[in-house]
């Protein structure tokens, strides 16, 4: 089933197109992959999928429903979570306290409630905590829980905002760049973390450099380069498709 | 928790160390900046939102309770009430259009907007009396006046207990952490699912109907009110109160309410240096003690241990 | 035209000019290092109270004024290595409470050396008003409005004709970029505080024949033309003059056909308004910070 499906996408920047036409599927379960060189219009198109841009032209449907969200709150009550390629955590609060705003979704509660601290919200508030430090294990931090968040070192931190993404517990989830900045025992690691994901059956965007980890853990791979698609398909059949070669895999990476 | 028993013990021992009515006339005083620096917090210090205009919101609920109370004869505590809500009306209208603002321009919006709201009250003398002042009448309910310095430190050191434990509560909530993430990244906050105009705009306008209740109740105790609190320096004093004791720490504004709002007080000898010492002060504490009095303290304490 | 829309065209002028050289303070000092300096309209106070008191002490008005432009100049200099400088990266809210400390100190110490009573300048040239457009103009207004015009054509030319002035606009499009050019920003900042300086006591003594001067004329002075490169659009130089002249002339209007007891609230008005509707002011290059 369809999770996701954009038609003619597109974001110009005056008179730049980032995103061009673009058209694509995302289906439920699957670890969709999107991969281009630098300036393809990944991280554009991410902001797409989650209103912080509002695109130019084109739709987007999710669950087969025309989706309405206009702000990037309203993306995410959808149930589009992400997390960022240039870290955005919140740094005045200890790394337990960000996965629990992750959870605002599910913790709604009135003001009166929240200055009055009522019974309720009480007993919310030790099942919101019991949740995020479940998470922050599943993504073995949970050595960490206390710690403010500005003392983890930085790899811990791209698992943080993994885990406050999930915490929201999205249909889709938007990883951009998770592996970028680490050494290769950590991106064994974010490997092995997907993995999990989509054995918990969330379905996962992954934006990636690392062509090992793209490859590794990809259902389905989408090719960017200026903005439009240049191939899509199952893994193998990506990496041995002659334009794909030649626009990027044929470059400095491999 | 812990340190609210601290507080309420401070306001419950206090008066051990008060000795006439001028010690209890400052430690009022004190009480009631102390209440509106725990809601300027929220603002500024918690959810990140710079207001330089918040004395405005203190001018409103004074003026507002004492014409409604003194020229219209409304009951005190129904005057306090509409001022109050006044104060928090003002800001949830123009909170939406302001808020949107960031950094330095929300900081010259609100100062902007705190000093039209004085310059009205200074200018509609047939209301205010202008910058001569006018006298307001005491607080009272069911006949009964409050009247005495002493019942109006019970009353405010009750209140300030209040305000500081519904404002840890807060903090301590989805509400507050929504406020805290926005600060730390507003875009992470939003892609969280948080609706971050919705709660600057929360923020925004608790902590003005704070200042308008404090502002109303300082005007009842002093029975008598100048548009001097609702002028762009009171405003200056508030943030500094806030940011001198430590931003993001209710204690920290507990604290720097009560050194900035005693200290002149007790050194009115040095009437002539006070400009220059404030100034001095807010200069030095931001250049070498930029987070405030209380973290500071609490970073070297953790240190030591 | 009717010679009271000339008198209020022609003192809306004049004020506009202060506004703007002050607004031209703002706007250099947010360039070079976006900061906004609310201690702005304190060299207004201390060009104006500094040439009455050194004329007091009797100095020619050319030898006081001068004085007085390089008393603040020094000032402005201090404030930016003793207090600016060390707060570099700081907040938002830290680098505000900063500059306004310094105003109330500096307003605190032109109280303690000099004294809290007002004080009149006498115009340079006289005070026989000569006849335009049916209207009369002081000769203190021309000296204001001619020498904001030379301002105006010096600052142009010292920002592109002159390496000092160039290394300013560098660091205001690009802090690395400039950096990486071998120019230093810690000068830039310096400079630019000294020339922000000098530029509000300009004014200060331009005004203070006109509208007097004590010891607490920055505040109103300092904000007014706070709202005025706000209106401009902060950090465009043009935009500042523009914006000054423009909320002088609003404000000489408004005053003369609207209400007069709300004078001083028109440049928060348009200031409120220009920062909801139009955030980057009528020249600002940028707009402002938001979502």
């Amino acid at each position: 089933m369809s999770l996701l499906r954009a038609e003619g996408l597109a974001k110009e920047f005056g008179g730049v197109r980032a995103v061009e036409g673009l058209d694509f599927e995302i289906r439920e379960g699957q670890v969709f992959s999107v991969i281009g060189p630098n300036g393809a219009g990944k991280t554009t198109l991410l902001n797409l999928l989650t209103g912080i841009y509002r695109p130019s032209a084109g739709r987007l449907w999710l669950a087969g429903r025309a989706l309405a969200a206009r702000a990037p709150h309203q993306f995410a009550a959808a149930g589009i979570g992400r997390t960022f390629q240039n870290l955005q955590i919140f740094f005045n609060m200890s790394a337990l306290e960000n996965v629990m705003a992750g959870r605002h979704l599910h913790e709604r509660c009135g003001l009166l409630a929240a200055l009055a601290r009522t019974p309720r919200l009480a007993r919310a508030e030790r099942d919101c905590r019991r949740l995020a430090r479940e998470l922050l294990e599943f993504v073995g931090l949970a050595a960490y829980a206390d710690a403010p968040a500005d003392s983890l070192p930085y790899g811990a931190l791209k698992r943080l905002e993994i885990a406050r993404a999930l915490a929201a517990e999205p249909r889709l989830l938007l990883l951009d760049e998770p592996a970028a900045g680490l050494n290769p025992s950590e991106i064994r690691g974010i490997d092995g973390l997907i993995q999990g994901l989509a054995k918990r059956g969330i379905t996962v965007v992954l934006v990636e450099h690392n062509m090992k980890l793209v490859m590794g853990v990809s259902d389905h791979v989408l090719v960017l380069d200026y903005g439009r698609k240049l191939a899509e398909g199952a893994p193998e059949a990506v990496r041995g498709d002659p334009r794909v070669i030649e626009a990027y895999l044929g470059g400095a990476e491999h | 928790m812990r340190g609210l028993l601290a507080l309420a013990a401070v306001v419950l021992l206090a008066p051990l160390a008060l000795a006439n009515n001028y010690h209890y006339e400052i430690a009022i005083l004190v009480g009631l900046n102390a209440i509106v620096c725990v809601g300027l917090n929220l603002l500024i210090g918690y959810a990140g939102q710079v207001s330089l205009g918040h004395a405005g919101f203190f001018g409103i609920g004074a003026y507002g309770s004492a014409i409604l109370a003194a020229r219209y004869g409304w009951p005190p505590l129904a005057s306090l009430a509409a001022a109050t809500a006044a104060a928090a009306l003002l800001a949830w209208v123009v909170g939406r259009p302001i808020l949107r603002l960031r950094g330095h321009y929300l900081a010259m919006a609100t100062l902007g907007l705190g000093i039209i709201i004085s310059i009205v009250i200074t200018t509609e003398d047939r209301y205010t009396g202008g910058p001569d002042g006018m006298s307001v009448p005491p607080l009272a309910l069911a006949g009964f006046a409050l009247s005495g310095e002493r019942a109006w430190y019970w009353l405010v050191g009750a209140l300030l207990v209040a305000t500081v434990w519904l404002s840890l509560n807060l903090i301590d909530s989805p509400v507050g952490r929504a406020l805290r993430a926005l600060h730390g990244s507003e875009v992470a906050a939003e892609v969280a699912g948080i609706d971050s105009a919705r709660h600057k705009l929360l923020a925004f306008v608790l902590s003005a109907a704070i200042a308008g209740l404090a502002g109303a109740l300082t005007a009842h105790y002093a029975g008598f009110i100048t548009p001097g609190k609702a002028t762009f320096l009171h405003s200056i004093e508030l943030v500094v109160m806030v940011v001198f004791g430590g931003m993001a720490s209710t204690f920290g504004a507990v604290v720097g309410a009560a050194v900035l709002t005693a200290l002149p007080q007790l050194l009115t000898v040095f009437k002539e240096y006070e400009m220059v010492v404030f100034g001095g002060v807010m200069m030095l504490t931001m250049i070498f003690m930029p987070t405030g009095l209380v973290p500071t303290l609490a970073m070297l304490a953790r240190r030591r241990r | 035209m009717s010679g009271e829309l000339a008198q209020f065209l022609l003192s809306g002028l004049t004020v506009g000019s202060i506004y703007a050289l002050v607004a031209l303070g703002f706007a250099i000092i947010y360039n070079a290092s976006h900061v906004i300096n609310f201690a702005q309209g304190e060299f207004v106070m201390i060009g104006g109270m500094a040439t009455v008191s050194l004329l007091g002490a009797g100095l020619p008005l050319a030898l006081a004024a001068a004085l007085a432009v390089a008393l603040a100049a020094l000032i402005g200099l201090a404030l930016a290595r003793f207090a600016v400088q060390p707060a570099r990266g700081a907040s938002v809210v830290t680098l505000i409470i900063i500059t306004i400390g310094a105003a109330i100190l500096l307003r605190g110490l032109a109280a303690l050396v000099w004294d809290k009573r007002i004080h009149a300048l006498p115009a340079f040239s006289g005070d026989a008003p000569i006849a335009v457009a049916g209207a009369t103009l002081a000769p203190q207004s021309l000296w204001v409005i001619g020498v904001t015009a030379l301002i105006v054509c010096a600052l142009w030319a010292f920002f592109n004709r002159t390496l000092n002035g160039k290394a300013i606009l560098a660091v205001s499009h690009n802090r690395l970029a400039a950096q990486l050019m071998g120019i230093s920003v810690r000068r830039v900042l310096l400079v630019s505080f000294a020339l922000s300086a000098a530029l509000g006591a300009l004014a200060g003594i331009l005004v203070a024949p006109i509208t007097f001067t004590s010891w607490d004329v920055g505040v109103m002075l300092g904000l007014k033309g706070f709202a005025a490169a706000i209106l401009g659009g902060m950090g465009s130089g043009p935009g500042a003059v523009l914006g000054g002249l423009v909320l002088g002339l609003l404000e000489s209007l408004g005053a003369g056909y609207l209400s007069s007891a709300y004078k001083d609230a028109i440049a928060f008005i348009v200031m409120l308004a220009v920062l909801m509707l139009m955030p980057g002011g009528l020249l600002g290059a940028r707009a402002a910070e938001r979502v």
